[in-house]
Parts: C-alpha cells; structure tokens; sequence
C-alpha cells in the first residue's frame, strides 16, 4: 500500500507529493484527490515508488500536462511508462455532441416531426407493399403461398391463445355479471342483468379484450421476431436469395391474425357467457336454460356481427403495426425492445380509435 | 499414439515459468457428449500462449472454465495464484478485476459508446475515480486500443468489425490487467486489420508486462506473436511449445494444421518478414 510520506504545502518554492509504494488503479481517485489538495508549483517525487501501473502514470502525466508540475526521483521504467501514457493522450468524447437550449428544443421538435412523418409514409409503404405482396400471392398461390408458414401461425396466434383468452373472458363475464347484478338489484331488475352481459360481451368486450390480448401476444411477438431477424441479418439474407420477405414473413402472419381474430373473438364472447350465466344461476338462481332463452331473446343477430365484423380488422392492424415496426428494427438490441413496446402501444391504439370509429358507423346504419 | 516429450507435456511446468494460470485434469460434458477430459494446462507469466484447436474441441469452453463462466465436472484450475472452482461471487470479484477478456464478437454493451463501455469496469470497482479524470482515464485507453478519438463517442453498431474489436480490446485493458484472454481477436478481419491487431497486442504486452492467453484459428498471428502454442485435440491438450517444437511431432492433426497449404503459407511470409 502506498503512503504519503510528505505534503509538503510550506515549501518554500510550491510543494511536494512524495509517496511510497505503489500508485496504481486501486489508489487512483485518492491520489488525484491528494494531488488535487497541493497548490502549485507542485514537484511530484517518485523516487519511493516501486510499482507504477498506466492509470498512476497517466495521473501523473496529467498533472504535469495540466500544472506544469516537475517529477523527480522516477527511474527509467517510470519514465518510460509516463512517456508511453503521453503517447496515447488523445482527448475523446465519451458521449456524442448534444446541444442544449432554445435550438435544440426546436430541432428537437423538428426531428419528431419529421421522423412521425417518416413513420406514417412508412407504415403507409408497408401497407402498400403488403398489398402488392398479397396480390402477387393471389396470382401465383401455388408458388407463391406458404401453407406451413400460415398453419404454423394459425397454431401459435390462435390454438395457444385459447387458454388464455378464454380464461380472460370467462373472468369478465363473471365480473359483468357482479357488478351489473349488485347496480340492477336497486331497481329490483337483476334479470336485466343477462342482457347486460349479454350485449355487452358480444357487441364490444368480446372482440375488444380479444384484440388487446392478441396485440400483447401476437402483435409484441411479430415485432421482436422480425426485429431480431433484421438485427442477424437474416432478412438481407432471405432478400438475397429471392425470397421476399413480405411474402415469407409478413402475408402470414397477417393472415393468421386476420382468419384467427375473428374465431378468437368468437370463443371469447362465448366464454364471456358462459361466465355470466354461471355467475346468475349460482347468485341469482337463474338456470342455464332460462339464461339461454333469454340470451336468444335480447341479442339481436346485429350484435354478434357487429362484434365480428370488426375483428378481422382489428386482427390486420395488430399485425400490420407488429410486422412494420419489426421491419423498421436497425442497429442494437435495444431497439428490438422499443419497437415491440411501440408496436404494442400503436396496435391497441389503432383498435380502440376504430372501435369507436365502428360504434358510430353500426348506429348509424341502424344495427343499435 | 504419439509420444509426447516431456517438456511438450502439457502437465509440465517450463524451467523458469511463474505458472499465472495452471489446469488440472479438468473435465466438461455437455449431457452425453464429452467435451474435456483430464486436461491439464499451464500457462507462464508474461507469455503469449496461442490455443489452437479444429471447431468443436472446445476452445471456447476451455476459456469459460478458466475465466468461471463454466463450472467444470471435475478438475482444478488456479488463476493468479487463487483457486477458481466454487469461489464465492465476492472472492471472485477481486481475481475478475485483475484480468480483462475481448469475447469473440466484441460483447460491447450495445446501448453504451465505446467511451462509456470502457468506463463499465472502473465504475464497478472504483466508484471514486470521478470525471474529469475517469473520462480522460476512457480516452487513453481508446487510444491504446488503437482506435482514433472520434471513435469515444460512438456507439457499437456505428462501428466496422475491426472497431468493435479494438473498442472490446480497450475495454479489456480498463482495469490494468495482468492478465488478458482474447477469443480469436483477429476472426473476420481483413488480412491487414489482423497484422495490425496481432501487432497492437504485441505492443501492449511488452509496454504493460502483460500474459495473454489467445485462442486463435489465425496461423499468422501464431507465426507472429505467440511464444508457445497449446494444441487441443482429442479432449485435452496434447502438447504445448513453440511451432518448430510441435512440428517435429508426427501428431497427425498437427502436420495437417501447420503443413497444410494455409500453415505453410503463414511460415514462408513470417519467414520471409524476419529475414527482411
């Protein structure tokens, strides 16, 4: 260990450091700290040092450069090491250049605008080159259409959601069916309670839930795969070989989003129900063949439409927001990450504006 | 079965070597599939020891068992005098901060600049050290890497794969280290990257007292820097020494390896440039 043999501040030309032993990485910040205390002219005395690695020589190296400090006593090893660190005194930048205040504000701003920009004349070119890819499917859909690929999505968007969409939905209709019963019973109305459930599940919640879910599972899943892909390079690869990555990687999983969300939609308005109507016979003593005759009665067939009518819809956009962000996935791991958030948060968006988008529309044209 | 001269043996310690790292009789399998087997090595303080090795003997693997990312099945191994198998993560702390490891693709911290990347292991362990002096501490040690200034503050994917070696290089060499290790530092460079980095290490090892264990696939950078060579072959390494050592081994893997077309090549162009 080194130790400070003298601080000699009343020197009568400047002061002294003098340590002992070793003055190395361990010892850096005290004996900048030590260094930093003495007032100048300082003379740096190394003649008590048996051990110098390039973290002491370059502190020392420094307080010459800075203070024009005077080193005696180094031997020639010290010498050397100190010219050596000199050698590699080339100031960088630890992080890049950012300017602060009102411009950068300003470019700032800009920057947001235009890249919000680039986004949406991107997303607008994906969904144009989709479009192509789908049309060059259609014509060559022998050559061109990737059974596997679709099937195999079918199994991992729809068939493995099962379980929990199912669950998620029969929870809801439980819920509905509490709360709805707990407000109606003050009117003495609780067999409202059925076309509460009822409407409500199948025009909204069913296909709503539904896409919020396929967007976390699916749509977050389609984003890091392609994104991891781009990063390895395999997308550069599968483009070099003549394979189009549309066609390969995208068209089916748009495919697969748009045929399931529909059947997912489907199963969740019907476990939603199945839900509710355990909830009213257990706590309202309604059963189960009265609930269905009355479920048949107060849902008009426009509401189970209007619920899958939109599904398929909702299903193109999580997947066409999934895919394009992956796609727009460059450089680092981090960005794998933010893309999928940002491919999550857009889809979910999207499906609500155009559920409410839809919900004015099914009015009015009359389907309330 | 070749005969191994004693002082090729791997297990054997050279007159006046200081052993920094000694392995002994290490064994890893993956499942069913042996991968080592009773290997011993020994590696001397201040020396460049190449290890060489066909895909899949385990080059890799070895270095992991080395530096502790690997617990081996059975087997000693001693880095800098301490004992690596089955230290607690803070005993382990204190051998960790006396070495520094370039991995394979360069394992910069993808979201940090290269600046940052080498300031990583002083912040761990020297919280003290502040700017201005950490950052000027980050910036010498670019320019040891060989890298130019602008490169600091860069970030990882900005940079060409020779960059991002230099860039793992600088960050290895954060901590002062004794002890470097350097997974196929020269793999995917160009022919003139790679003589420029086999003599970037060089340089450093001389100017910093440094031991360096390299496993290598490049026969030029064998020819060029290493003092002795270990081969791995057959589950453990079958012979380490100089390249005029194991040439006079009739071990068939190592006449193919060093007189191959390619071995050849590499010894009449080192050749050539010593009698220049």
């Amino acid at each position: 260990m080194a130790e400070v043999t003298e601080q000699d501040t009343d020197h009568p030309h400047g002061s002294v450091y003098r340590v002992a032993g070793t003055i190395n990485i361990a010892r850096a910040a005290t004996t900048q700290r030590e260094i930093d205390a003495l007032p100048d002219p300082l003379t740096i005395d190394l003649s008590d040092i048996n051990r110098m690695d390039t973290v002491g020589a370059w502190i020392i190296y420094r307080t010459v450069r800075d203070r024009g400090a005077k080193v005696i006593g180094a031997s020639r090893d010290e010498v050397s090491l100190l010219k050596q660190v000199g050698e590699f005194d080339k100031p960088a930048r630890v992080i890049p250049d950012e300017s602060h205040g009102p411009t950068a504000v300003l470019r700032e701003l800009g920057e947001w605008v235009a890249e919000t920009g680039a986004t949406l004349v991107g997303l607008l070119g994906f969904f144009g080159s989709t479009l192509i890819g789908f049309a060059n499917v259609i014509k060559r859909p022998t050559r061109r259409f990737r059974l596997n690929a679709v099937v195999q999505r079918f199994d991992v968007v729809g068939v493995r959601a099962l379980g929990i969409i199912g669950l998620m939905s029969f929870l809801i209709g439980i819920v509905i069916a509490q709360q709805g019963s707990v407000q109606l019973a003050q009117f003495g109305a609780e067999v409202y309670t059925i076309n509460l459930i009822g409407r409500i599940t199948v025009r909204e919640l069913g296909t709503l839930m539904t896409a919020i879910m396929v967007a976390g599972r699916s749509g977050s899943a389609f984003a890091a795969q392609l994104g991891t892909m781009k990063i390895t390079e395999e997308i550069d690869a599968m483009r070099t070989i003549g394979v189009s990555p549309i066609e390969a990687l995208v068209i089916p999983r748009i495919i697969s989003a748009v045929v399931m969300m529909p059947l997912l939609a489907f199963w969740s308005m019907l476990l939603s129900l199945i839900g509710g109507g355990v909830f009213v016979w257990l706590s309202l003593g309604i059963p189960p063949l009265t609930y269905i005759q009355r479920l048949h009665d107060v849902i008009p067939l426009t509401d189970m439409w209007v619920g899958i009518i939109k599904a398929p819809v909702f299903g193109f956009i999580i997947a066409l927001a999934g895919c394009f962000q992956g796609m727009l996935v460059q450089g680092n791991s981090e960005e794998v990450g933010s893309r999928t958030t940002t491919a999550v948060v857009q889809s979910i968006f999207l499906v609500i504006v155009l559920d409410a988008v839809f919900a004015v529309f099914f009015s009015s044209i009359g389907w309330v | 079965m070749t005969t191994i001269p004693k002082e090729l043996d791997p297990a054997n310690i050279p007159t006046g070597c200081h052993p920094i790292i000694t392995v002994r009789g290490l064994r890893n399998s993956f499942g069913d599939q042996v991968i080592h087997d009773n290997l011993d090595l020994t590696v001397c303080r201040g020396e460049i020891l190449g290890v060489v090795g066909g895909s899949g003997t385990g080059k890799s693997v070895l270095l992991r068992s080395i530096i502790g990312l690997q617990t081996p099945d059975e087997g000693e191994v001693e880095v800098l005098g301490e004992n690596m198998i089955g230290r607690e993560e803070d005993e382990a702390k204190n051998i960790r901060r006396r070495w520094g490891i370039l991995f394979q693709n360069g394992a910069l911290f993808s979201t940090l600049t290269v600046a940052e990347n080498v300031e990583v292991p002083i912040r761990e362990y020297f919280p003290g050290i502040k700017p201005p002096l950490l950052d000027e501490m980050a910036s010498y040690k670019i320019a040891m890497g060989g890298l130019p200034a602008d490169a600091g503050p860069k970030y990882p994917s900005e940079l060409s794969g020779g960059m991002v070696k230099r860039a793992g290089l600088a960050r290895a060499l954060a901590l002062d280290p004794e002890l470097l290790f350097l997974d196929e530092p020269t793999a995917g460079l160009d022919p003139i990257a790679a003589a420029a980095f086999d003599e970037l290490i060089k340089s450093l090892q001389r100017r910093l007292e440094l031991t360096v264990f390299l496993i290598t696939h490049d026969l030029d950078t064998l020819h060029a820097i290493c003092d002795r060579i270990a081969v791995l072959a057959d589950q453990h390494v079958i012979a380490v020494g100089t390249i005029p050592q194991l040439l006079a081994l009739d071990h068939p893997w190592i006449q193919e390896y060093f007189n191959g077309p390619r071995g050849r090549a590499a010894a009449e162009s080192y050749e050539e440039g010593a009698h220049a």
